[in-house]
């Protein structure tokens, strides 16, 4: 998608990925005439998907690269842990890590579809326990979008009523697929420890939409919406159980920008894209209000620039905050919207630490299909906020746990180190110990909440720019108790589980949680750095991603987030989205902006 | 690479994009009332070559791959090799060897990819086949390479170096060779059809329905 068709909009959206495309999505189904600007290039998945190649048929048997980090057949398009000509750096002492992919869609198109409703808790951590910033607004005010989301992109799940895990409204949710053998026996076994395991919230859709229905329901006074919203739904299929979601779909069973938001926000006419176009500044007119934005047209490498009336910046958290940092005038010396000096600031990662091991009873298993939706089937919400309540624990906030395992396609690396459990067989020993061993290796991986602090924060470094020109990040990291007490409470858990399987837990578990946390940046759901609030001298945005000194700006991605609970922020950055996508609908209508 | 024992899933790639196409279609038959797909689903697309990748490392074509870079070892080494990815993945009665699924030429590939430690990996493997053929001089004679040896002989020096925390000393160099030969032939066999169809894998076939496990599989785990 490479067209301009008009010569005015009433809004430029930086990004096309979850926010980016959410936004898009809901203006242009509102009657807003609206600009996408994409920095990478044109995708589509339904074409460009490699569903059911084989490990065998991809160069390393598709092993991770250093120009594909999580593997061949990753979705992943220009992007990574690096990418290419657009260099960032860390301070010393951090090894801050950030993932970006350059295409339609962004990091839609190969995350891992994992949908959890941030809770009531969620929203007001600091009056909770003291800790961190509440949000300005509260989990009831984004619960009616958490459930259009869920209508509009299919999610899988159930509503099981435990403790600061919401439930959707009736009708919203499609319905988990069964559990695998796996993770029945995972159920079982931590039904004896207390500890919950229930259908986990993907965004995989398990039976075809219900299209008129939910079209009516997301958009009851608005035909058109409905129309082009109802179409894309009945060109999606469900999962057919087969070939992993990290690829890409291209039958559209999981949710991916490009081929959920995008089509029906062009189907309406009034969105246009343009790819290739890297966005480095806001720029505003004398009054210091937001006239639209300079990029680079990396087919050229010419600079040019779009007008509009609105413009939202959704180009990834850390993306956003360097647009506005470089977007510096007489007016705002320090960058666009950042009088709170607050722009980069309270960068939050998730806290990551696994442990696998491997399971006797799962050897020998009878042969059966176990690829499933390819992500989890179930897992296990957070369930200590009593204990952490009465003070039982050493660190303030939750996480919940991802597992897996089990007869799964052979890839690279297949029994590969397990030495331990072969003292090093060959011949025929070892084509015997393989069979044995095949699908009785059990993973579980910790997702944790960060605590914002004044230590972790990117920066604009003057001494470097991009191939664009455009100067570059620098990140600033530090983990506090909190983060390294529940990194080692994670991998006891974790061995405690698998003992308790009677297998053998195959990981170091660490003594010391800065052993055993993943690196900073390393999970992927970096937010912050562009935090909302309702005090314009603590905060960058409100609680509609609107800039408090320029009204006609919005940054409506993981940037606003004032917390990073330990559910995945995917689904929250589109509920939070929409919620502002609404609004600036509102105030262009009574033309109280623009 | 010889990899044709087909009959016995995982089906190959076109056969599974005809499956595909007619499972994708199927709700479309079974659903009634008033979302009926009018088969939009059912032109589920086919391709078999990627024109909008732009061919880099960065961005290759992922549905029809390729591998771009020049292989390193010799003929002489991927005899050698052959030899001992048999040694460690032998041929028996389900399956057949790890060089008859070519595992040697995986391993030439892995090696000479221009990557840092695919790199080291090169000097690994270089270095280690060498080792291999001077302690075949030195324990059976002048004249003996390690690829002509004895069965019997060749777990005389395997036996030695196959188990890195009990290898001896002086012997340290080669049982790391030996571990990453063991992992490479590993991947190698074990993600080719023979091996998918040796470990009984029976996915990457798409399904009308997902079903709960099979009742011998819950008594397996212990849940009835």
């Amino acid at each position: 998608m490479r067209r301009k068709a008009q010569q005015e909009y009433d809004v430029i959206v930086v990004g096309s990925g979850a926010a980016g495309g959410m936004c898009a999505y809901v203006l242009a189904c509102s009657g807003v005439r609206v600009l996408m600007l994409e920095a990478g290039r044109d995708y589509d998945p339904v074409s460009e998907t490699p569903m059911f190649q084989l490990p065998k048929d991809a160069p390393l048997r598709g092993a991770g690269t250093r120009e594909k980090p999580f593997g061949f057949y990753d979705a992943t398009v220009d992007g990574g842990w690096q990418v290419p000509g657009e260099p960032y750096s860390s301070a010393e002492g951090t090894e801050f890590r950030w993932w970006r992919a350059r295409m339609l869609g962004g990091r839609t198109n190969h995350w891992g579809r994992i949908s959890l409703r941030m809770g009531p808790y969620d929203y007001m951590p600091y009056s909770r326990d003291g800790l961190g910033f509440d949000w300005p607004m509260s989990y009831e005010d984004v619960e009616p979008y958490y459930d259009k989301t869920e209508m509009l992109i299919g999610v899988y799940g159930s509503n099981e009523g435990l403790e600061n895990t919401p439930s959707s409204s009736a009708g919203v949710l499609q319905p988990p697929p069964a559990a695998r053998a796996e993770e029945l026996l995972t159920q079982k076994v931590c039904r004896g420890l207390d500890i919950p395991v229930i259908p986990a919230h993907l965004a995989i859709m398990t039976q075809r939409q219900d299209a008129d229905r939910l079209a009516r329901a997301l958009w009851p006074n608005n035909p058109r919406a409905q129309q082009v919203t109802a179409t894309s739904m009945r060109s999606r299929a469900a999962c057919f159980f087969a070939t992993p979601c990290g690829r890409g779909c291209s039958i559209k069973a999981n949710f991916q920008s490009p081929t959920v938001l995008l089509p029906p926000a062009v189907a309406t006419g009034n969105l246009d894209i343009l790819t290739d176009a890297m966005v480095r500044e806001v720029t505003i007119d004398s009054s210091g209000r937001a006239t639209g934005v300079h990029y680079i047209d990396k087919r050229t490498r010419l600079d040019e620039h779009v007008s509009a009336r609105v413009v939202v910046v959704a180009a990834s958290a850390l993306e956003s905050a360097r647009i506005l940092l470089n977007s510096k005038s007489n007016l705002f010396p320090d960058g666009l919207g950042n009088g709170s000096g607050l722009v980069g600031k309270y960068v939050m990662d998730t806290v990551g630490a696994g442990v696998y091991g491997q399971i006797p009873m799962l050897e020998n298993m009878p042969p059966h299909n176990a690829d499933g939706a390819s992500a989890m089937h179930l897992y296990t919400p957070w369930w200590l906020y009593q204990e952490q309540a009465r003070g039982r624990l050493d660190f303030a906030r939750g996480y919940h746990v991802e597992f897996g395992g089990g007869r799964r396609m052979p890839g690279f690396g297949a029994f590969s180190g397990i030495e331990p459990l072969t003292e090093g067989s060959y011949g025929q020993q070892f084509k015997d110990d393989c069979r044995r061993y095949y699908g009785s290796f059990l993973g579980f991986d910790g997702r944790g909440e960060m605590i914002p602090n004044e230590d972790s924060f990117c920066e604009v470094n003057p001494d470097e720019v991009d191939q664009w020109g455009i100067p570059t990040l620098r990140f600033h990291w530090k983990w506090s108790e909190h983060e390294l007490n529940q990194a080692r409470h994670m991998q006891h858990t974790f061995a405690g589980i698998i003992e308790e399987m009677g297998g053998r837990v195959l990981s170091t578990v660490q003594a010391d949680g800065a052993d055993a946390i993943a690196r900073p940046g390393q999970i992927i759901h970096e937010v912050g750095g562009v935090i909302m609030g309702d005090d314009p001298s603590r905060s960058v945005l409100n609680q509609f991603c609107q800039s408090w000194e320029v009204d006609n700006l919005f940054v409506t991605d993981g940037g606003c987030f004032v917390s990073n609970a330990d559910k995945n922020p995917t689904l929250s950055i589109m509920a939070i989205a929409w919620r502002a996508s609404d609004h600036i609908v509102e105030q262009l209508t009574s033309r109280s902006i623009g | 690479m010889s990899d044709e024992a087909g009959g016995f899933l995982p089906m190959d790639r076109r056969q599974a994009l005809k499956v595909m196409a007619i499972v994708a279609a199927a709700p479309t038959l079974s659903t009634c009332g008033p979302d009926d797909g009018t088969g939009d689903v059912a032109t589920a697309p086919l391709p078999m070559s990627n024109p909008k990748a732009a061919g880099t490392a960065w961005d290759p074509d992922l549905v029809a791959p390729s591998i771009p870079w020049e292989r390193m070892l010799t003929a002489d080494e991927l005899e050698s090799l052959a030899v001992l990815c048999d040694v460690i993945i032998p041929a028996d009665d389900r399956s057949l060897s790890a060089s008859q699924v070519g595992a040697h030429d995986f391993i030439d590939e892995w090696v000479s990819a221009p990557y840092d430690g695919n790199e080291r990996d090169l000097v690994v493997v270089r270095g280690g086949l060498a080792w291999m053929d001077r302690e075949a001089v030195r324990r059976f004679g002048d004249g003996r390479r390690f690829r002509d040896l004895t069965a019997e002989q060749h777990r005389s020096i395997c036996d030695d170096i196959c188990f890195l925390p009990h290898a001896a000393e002086g012997y340290e160099a080669a049982a790391g060779f030996f571990d990453k030969v063991r992992d490479l032939t590993s991947t190698a066999f074990w993600t080719t059809n023979v091996g998918m169809q040796d470990l009984r894998y029976v996915g990457n076939v798409p399904l009308p329905r997902w079903d709960p496990p099979p009742a011998e599989v819950l008594r397996h785990i212990g849940i009835e």
